[in-house]
């Protein structure tokens, strides 16, 4: 790989890419995110890539295996791009039929095709799956199409552009009231306001002018794993909106700090890192921009706590990961006693969307004070386990009824937490409830990181 | 893997042992250019070689580091991931997660506290299988979930563990 070191030179690398690729040719997308390589997508990745290569296919059909799709329930899962046929719980003995009947011939496989078990309708494609149908996947559509470990495909989608963009044609000051406009608030739990949280970091006096920004993705609230996905499958939005972040608030280090129970994330996100090192993106004089910044990773050690933004930069430090009362707030005073910004995978990773596509396109989408679409982790008694990215304002009854399926075995719908064990647990009574920042607290819940676990009246097993 | 002392070259082995964790402390330190902030770090990575951090590794990471071996201490122990007891061959992991626990996982944690006669925490006698009961694995549409030496065992249920602790003593030629 070659440094960048210009943005002409990035858009030239991206056209060439483009170039290569041949769009005639049939993509098969299999999902390796946890949840289906638990169900053992690797056999399945290897069975396919046999198969294409038994039949002499290679140049037709490309095979990519991509971070988790969302629909855990039904893993394996294997999408053929561009008519978007969808198989659910594919097995390695599916390959050649796969392979001859769908990729030679056009024609579906009835057994692996979706269900619904509401319906009963058969889904001949992704976008006929209900649990798909009612989401808006701005954040988290691209875990399926990109390779994770290959940063070209995300330069192929866009990826960058906005690193580009923020540096050359914006000021630090433009960039955080851009996001201010957007009204986008931190995904991680609080919902504070990200644009004055990169504002304080910013203007936060530091002698030496050191500052660091943070992404916290010590995701330990049960049942969410939302951040798991995005540093598993789209690893380089994260890191796009972290130097974004970087440069608005006058930052040259960042850290992710990342569980350890996530060993799939912690490779990717190295992956990715050096990777966007190679080509300059990170590191110094980012695309000739004279702009230094640079990524480590630090793995927590299996403590819920650190989740919380002062035990994070004390375990960053090397020390126990305990939190210390914030009467000063850690944009003035956080990491080694420097301004820190520190904020959610999720809110990094919408930060290039913001940049890309402006403010005013993204304060459209969601309520009056929870802009944008927000990611939850839709498990517990539910039909359709997975991750779910839907519109702020979306009521809790169309996530678990239309989106999720509703509930198996014909029992009846108790109760839904949300926020974790800080958050409280929604009765049937609230079901209509618009879910967003403030409607969720007034609920006397909150909306945490975006676990939703859901209950059932009869006991649990 | 360690080597575990007989009764008659037992103070030769314990240095032995001594030094070849010196040895591996002082390339898993210089892996991370001698940098404090990256104790948490170093700590993991002695402990994914000896599945334990042994006392005088801890010993050896305070002095390499400048730290005070209360500090290691201290995170050693702070942190759920580390353990300063000797851990069994095999890991199993039992999430206990609210996914997991709405979908059975207390049932799962019964069955093999049952069938391997240990609590969370523990090792069998044999040193073959240490058990402990973890937060979340984000990995949720499994549910109940375990995990062994790495390996996720998605919707279990208390009548597949037997099934699975089979395999792991077959696979090492013992008995189940």
């Amino acid at each position: 790989m070659k440094k960048l070191n210009t943005v002409g030179e990035l858009e030239e690398l991206r056209a060439s890419i483009v170039r290569q690729r041949k769009p005639e040719k049939l993509r098969i997308s299999i999902c390796g995110g946890t949840g289906c390589h638990a169900y053992n997508s690797k056999a399945v990745a290897e069975a396919l890539r046999s198969e294409i290569e038994r039949q002499a296919l290679s140049d037709q059909v490309e095979l990519k295996v991509t971070g988790g799709h969302g629909f855990c329930e039904r893993g394996p899962l294997v999408v053929l791009h561009p008519q978007k046929v969808f198989y659910q719980r594919v097995t390695p003995e599916d390959a050649p039929a796969i392979v001859t009947e769908t990729v030679l011939q056009g024609n579906l496989i009835d057994r692996l095709l979706y269900v619904d078990p509401v319906s009963g309708k058969v889904a001949r494609s992704e976008n006929e799956v209900p649990f798909y149908k009612g989401q808006q996947r701005l954040v988290f559509g691209n875990n399926g199409v990109i390779d994770p470990t290959n940063i070209d495909d995300y330069l192929a989608i866009g990826g960058y552009s906005a690193v580009s963009k923020a540096l050359f044609d914006m000021e630090p000051m433009g960039i955080i009231d851009e996001i201010r406009q957007s009204g986008l608030r931190g995904r991680g739990g609080g919902g504070f306001p990200t644009a004055r949280k990169l504002d304080s970091c910013r203007s936060a006096p530091s002698l030496d002018e050191v500052r660091y920004v943070i992404c916290n993705a010590d995701e330990g609230d049960p049942g969410a794993y939302m951040d798991r996905s995005l540093l598993e499958g789209n690893p380089h939005s994260v890191i796009e909106g972290m130097i974004i972040g970087a440069y608005a608030v006058g930052s040259h280090d960042g850290y992710v700090y990342v569980r350890h129970e996530y060993p799939l994330a912690v490779a990717n996100l190295g992956i990715a890192l050096d990777q966007a090192r190679e080509y300059s993106l990170l590191g110094d004089n980012i695309l000739g921009s004279g702009f230094n910044f640079d990524i480590k990773i630090s793995r927590g050690g299996g403590a819920f706590i650190c989740g919380e933004s002062t035990a994070l930069m004390a375990s960053l430090e090397g020390k126990i990961g305990e939190p210390r009362p914030k009467h000063v707030h850690t944009v003035t005073s956080g990491l080694n006693g420097k301004p820190s910004n520190l904020n959610n995978v999720e809110t990094w990773a919408n930060v290039p969307l913001i940049i890309n596509n402006g403010a005013d396109w993204y304060s459209q989408i969601g309520t009056e004070a929870s802009k944008g679409t927000k990611i939850f982790s839709l498990v517990g008694k539910i039909n359709n386990t997975g991750l779910v990215e839907v519109p702020m304002g979306i009521t809790l009854r169309e996530i678990i009824y239309d989106i999720g399926g509703g509930i198996p075995n014909g029992k009846r719908f108790k109760a839904v937490q949300t926020g974790g064990p800080s958050g409280g647990c929604i009765p049937e009574s609230l079901i209509d409830l618009q879910v967003d920042f403030d409607k969720l607290t007034e609920a006397g819940s909150m909306m945490g990181s975006g676990g939703m676990i859901v209950w059932t009246k009869a006991p649990a097993w | 893997m360690t080597t575990h002392a007989t009764e008659h070259d037992g103070n030769q082995a314990v240095a032995l042992e001594a030094e070849s964790y010196l040895e591996k402390v002082t390339e898993i330190v210089k892996r991370y250019s001698d940098n404090r902030d990256s104790l948490i770090s170093i700590l993991q990575d002695i402990q994914s070689e000896y599945h334990y951090l042994p006392e005088s590794s801890l010993r050896a990471v305070s002095t390499q580091l400048g730290l005070p071996l209360v500090q290691v201490y201290g995170v050693a122990t702070f942190f759920k991931a580390f353990s300063l007891k000797p851990r069994g061959r095999h890991m199993v992991s039992v999430c206990a997660g609210t996914a997991c626990h709405v979908r059975g996982a207390p049932a799962l944690l019964d069955e093999l506290i049952r069938r391997l006669g240990i609590e969370p925490g523990d090792t069998t006698e044999d040193m073959q299988f240490s058990l402990e009961a973890v937060n979340c694995l984000g990995a949720c549409a499994l549910g109940p979930i375990m995990v062994v030496d790495g390996e996720y065992h998605g919707q279990m249920s208390p009548g597949k563990v037997k099934k699975v602790l089979v395999k792991m003593r077959e696979s090492q030629g013992i008995e189940a």
